[in-house]
Parts: C-alpha cells; sequence; structure tokens
C-alpha cells in the first residue's frame, strides 16, 4: 500500500480524514482553535470533493442537538469544537452518550475561562470526562489523522455505540505543520465500512422512541449498561488499532510506553508534552538514568488496571496533568491513576504535577527536573510536595 | 432490535433493557396505564350529552373514545383527571369528582 508524505497542520489532518471518510452530517459552530477545521469541510464541499451536508448552526449546544438528531436519523455524523464550545455542549453531550450515538467531535483541546485564553490545555476535555463519552488523545499530527480514521470504527461496534471524542492539543498539534503519512482513499474508506445501524428513526415501517421518559426504577440499570458498553470500548480500542496497524503499518493501544521497561522513574502524561518528556528521557538515558515516558492515548475508558501493570515496577512515578481540577487534591489524571494503583495494592510513590496551562510552554529542561526530584526523594529521602506545579514563578525567598 | 414492551417492567434486570432505554416499537404507550396519577376522575352523564364532540379533540391524552361518530365511556386507564373536558362541555355533562374512582 501507497503511503502519501505530506505535511500538515493537526487541523488539515484531521479535515483530511473527514474529506476520506465523507461523513453524513456536520453541523458545527466555529470556536479558536478548532476553527479551520470546519472551514476546510465547508470547502472540500463547496468543491464538490465530499457530499457531506454540513449544518451552519447558531452556537455549540444547537450544534451537539443537530448533531444527536442526525445520528438518530440514521446518518454518519460528526461535529468540531474548543474550550467553551465544548462547554456550551455539555448537556447534550450527557444525552448523545445516554442515547447510544455512535457521534465522532474532533476536539482541539483549549482552556476555558478565566482568565481569557485561548491556548492549549487540557481543561475542556477534562471537564467533559464524565459524559460517557469515548476520549482519545493524540501526540502529534500523524496520531489525530490515524485516531479519527478509527473513530467511527470504534463508536459504531455494536459492543459499543458510544459518541468518540478525538483530541489533539489546540495550536501545538493544531496549526503546527508537520510531516505526515496519509493514506490513500481507497483503503481508507474499506477500512471505515459504510455506517448501517440496525435501527434509526428515519426508517419507514420501524418506528423508534429515542430518550423516553425513565421512571426511578429504571434510571440505574440503564446507567449500568452505558457503563458496560463503555468498558466493553476497551477491547474494541484494541482490536480497531490492529486491524489498523495491518493497512498502516502504524500500531496504537490504550497507551505508549518510550523506554519503561527497565525504568526506575516514570512520567505519565497525555498529549503533545509526551514528545517533550520523550526528549528529556533520551538525553538523562545518556547520563545511564533509567527513565521512561508513559504516554496515556485513550483516557475513556480510562485503564486504570493496566496503566497500574505498567506502572508497578518503578520506584516512582510523576502524573502531569495539563488541568487544574479545583479540588484541593490533585489533577484528574493524578487522582484516577493513584486510585488504580491503590486498588490493586500497589504502592509506588507518584508525584501529581500540573503543568502547561493556557499555553504555559512545558520544556525539555522542566521535564528533566522532574525526574530528578523523582529521583532525589527516593535516593535521599527528600520531601517532595505530593501535588506541585511545574514552572510557577514564586517570590524569591 | 424490535422491543417487546410487555416483556419490560420494574422487576427487569438491566440484561433485559434496551440499548440506551430506547423503544423499538410503536403505540407502547397504551401498554402503559398513567391512570394511576389521577387524583379527580371525570363522571360522564349520558342523559345530558348532545354528542356535539367537543370534549374529545380537548383532551390532552387520548381518554375520550368516540367510535360512529358518538362519544363512549372514559378510558379510566389513561385519564390523569385534568378537567379539561369538564370546561369544554356546554351541556353539564361531566363533571368532577374527587378521588381515583
Amino acid at each position: 500500500m501507497m503511503a502519501i508524505k505530506e505535511r500538515m497542520s493537526g487541523n488539515e489532518a484531521v479535515a483530511y480524514a473527514i474529506k476520506q471518510i465523507n461523513p453524513d452530517v456536520m453541523p458545527a459552530f466555529p470556536i479558536t482553535p478548532s476553527t479551520e477545521i470546519p472551514q476546510m469541510v465547508s470547502t472540500y464541499i463547496a468543491n464538490g470533493e465530499i457530499d457531506t451536508e454540513f449544518i451552519p448552526v447558531e452556537s455549540e449546544h444547537s450544534a451537539m442537538s443537530a448533531s444527536i438528531g442526525s445520528e438518530a436519523a440514521g446518518a454518519r455524523t460528526l461535529t468540531a469544537t474548543s474550550s467553551a464550545g465544548l462547554a456550551l455542549m455539555w448537556e447534550e453531550l450527557l444525552l448523545a452518550a445516554s442515547n447510544r450515538m455512535p457521534i465522532a467531535l474532533a476536539l482541539v483541546n483549549r482552556t476555558l475561562s478565566g482568565p481569557i485564553n485561548i491556548n492549549c490545555d487540557h481543561t475542556d476535555g477534562m471537564g467533559a470526562r464524565d459524559t460517557g463519552w469515548i476520549q482519545i488523545y493524540a501526540e502529534n499530527n500523524q496520531e489525530v489523522y490515524d485516531n479519527f480514521l478509527q473513530a467511527y470504527r470504534i463508536a459504531e461496534h455494536k459492543d459499543v455505540r458510544l459518541p468518540i471524542m478525538i483530541c489533539q492539543d489546540g495550536f501545538i498539534t493544531s496549526h503546527a505543520v508537520e510531516n505526515i503519512e496519509l493514506m490513500e482513499d481507497a483503503p481508507v474508506k474499506d477500512f471505515v465500512g459504510e455506517y448501517c445501524p440496525e435501527e434509526y428513526l428515519l426508517n419507514p415501517g420501524k418506528p423508534v422512541s429515542v430518550g423516553p421518559y425513565s421512571i426511578s426504577n429504571y434510571v440505574m440499570e440503564g446507567r449500568k449498561n452505558q457503563l458496560i458498553a463503555l468498558e466493553n470500548a476497551k477491547q474494541v480500542i484494541l482490536d480497531v488499532a490492529d486491524e489498523f496497524a495491518a493497512i498502516s503499518g502504524r500500531q496504537y493501544g490504550l497507551f505508549e510506553t518510550y523506554k519503561t521497561e527497565d525504568a526506575d522513574y516514570i512520567m505519565l502524561l497525555i498529549g503533545s508534552a509526551a514528545g517533550t518528556a520523550k526528549e528529556a528521557v533520551d538525553e538523562l538515558r545518556e547520563q545511564g538514568k533509567k527513565v521512561g515516558v508513559l504516554k496515556l492515548r485513550v483516557f475513556r475508558p480510562f485503564p486504570a488496571e493496566e496503566l497500574a501493570e505498567a506502572l508497578k515496577n518503578c520506584k516512582a512515578a510523576a502524573i502531569l496533568d495539563r488541568c487544574e481540577s479545583y479540588n484541593g487534591n490533585g489533577g484528574p489524571l493524578g487522582a484516577e491513576v493513584t486510585a488504580g494503583l491503590y486498588r490493586k495494592k500497589i504502592y509506588i510513590e507518584t508525584v501529581n504535577y500540573i503543568y502547561g496551562l493556557g499555553g504555559r510552554d512545558f520544556t525539555v529542561e522542566e521535564a528533566k527536573d522532574v525526574f530528578v526530584q523523582l529521583e532525589d526523594s527516593i535516593e535521599n529521602g527528600t520531601s517532595v510536595e505530593q501535588y506541585q506545579y511545574i514552572g510557577l514563578r514564586k517570590q524569591e525567598a | 432490535m424490535r422491543t417487546d414492551i410487555n416483556k419490560i417492567n420494574e422487576h427487569t434486570p438491566h440484561t433485559g433493557l434496551t440499548e440506551g432505554m430506547q423503544i423499538f416499537a410503536a403505540g407502547t404507550s397504551k401498554l402503559f396505564k398513567t391512570g394511576e396519577w389521577r387524583n379527580d376522575t371525570p363522571v360522564f352523564h349520558e342523559d345530558k350529552c348532545k354528542q356535539c364532540l367537543l370534549c374529545a379533540p380537548v383532551c390532552p391524552d387520548s381518554s375520550i373514545p368516540v367510535k360512529d361518530g358518538k362519544r363512549g365511556a372514559f378510558d379510566l386507564d389513561h385519564c390523569k383527571g385534568c378537567g379539561i373536558c369538564v370546561k369544554a362541555c356546554p351541556f353539564g355533562a361531566i363533571e368532577m369528582k374527587e378521588g381515583v374512582e
């Protein structure tokens, strides 16, 4: 199979994936930094390259509402958004999941106000972590392209039937042009396939009630079924990744491990900063330090047991959150990873770091400092603040 | 995935419920007896009724059955006792009584 060598931004890569999939309906409302995605898809439509129905809605609340309606009607549907746009969708996000609508959402991660800021962190995606959506994050343009091509295969699978967010870091990957290997159109079409739902609204003679009221005697059973579907997604994500590897040569999992095999110290994080962390690991490995990176790809469903297994042989782990959780106890990743470790009775040292909020740079030097701090705490027993900010300016003592 | 609504009730385990709590069938509200929500009950005085049929279309449910141009007895399995039909009747042929029956 021929791979097409190209140079593209992350937004271009997602728009190109959408063009190759040619979904049925895209309701969307522009918001920085995701605006280019609906803009580019609109151009593909205007040029007659795809026949997706684009709905220019009046808000993100409407974008997700229209997406649910369109998906319920039987159409393969997607939308794109960022930050406040995702926040405005919040109520509908839960409906999309509980009504089992396999919508794809291209999320270009941006912080939420305030202070008002348009740059990258994971506040938007993490705010939607308990809405019942599948969430897959990317380190770079190649990954977000590959993840989008796999999105519908996961979401529409009969054991899953749940909506899916394909996330990338605002500006850092969405607007940075990088080398990328695109697939040809034909194998993409074969891989993604046609959407043939068993039940849908525009199906004459087979009426459906979507979202009927459930009295108290039914709600817990309904939620349990939805949870089972989300748990099923874990295996489906792995199966789809294997199939994708067979045609692309690129293998994905629930997370990626980088030099963790013999690592005493592991940095666990999500998204583009993993590249920075890997560079730090390479430099420290040259000095003989046993360090590694664990990059989480699938945040929902959360691979708690798998992560605990992957961390159990290290002496200390740094868990990095690109999001403040305002609970005074840590970030969302820090909380969930340590809960997973505790449940498996794996009592390694962990430190939860908050970094990169509102587009703050995360440097190789800072990543190296984190590893130094972990080593210092284990080797010398130096006390470490269990929940701290990276790169925070402080008053000189 | 067609739903047999007769097989679903308040004792059904989660494995017996539908995907997304959707109902893959039509007209199922007939089988769902909502009359028990009622506090007051309409009483039909057939002797005063002129069969003008002003009452049947104002019923927010479908609790006033009409057959061959004539209304019949109330469907108390679905009537919620709102009393709108009482207001609509020009002849005093419907009155509300306190209680479920």
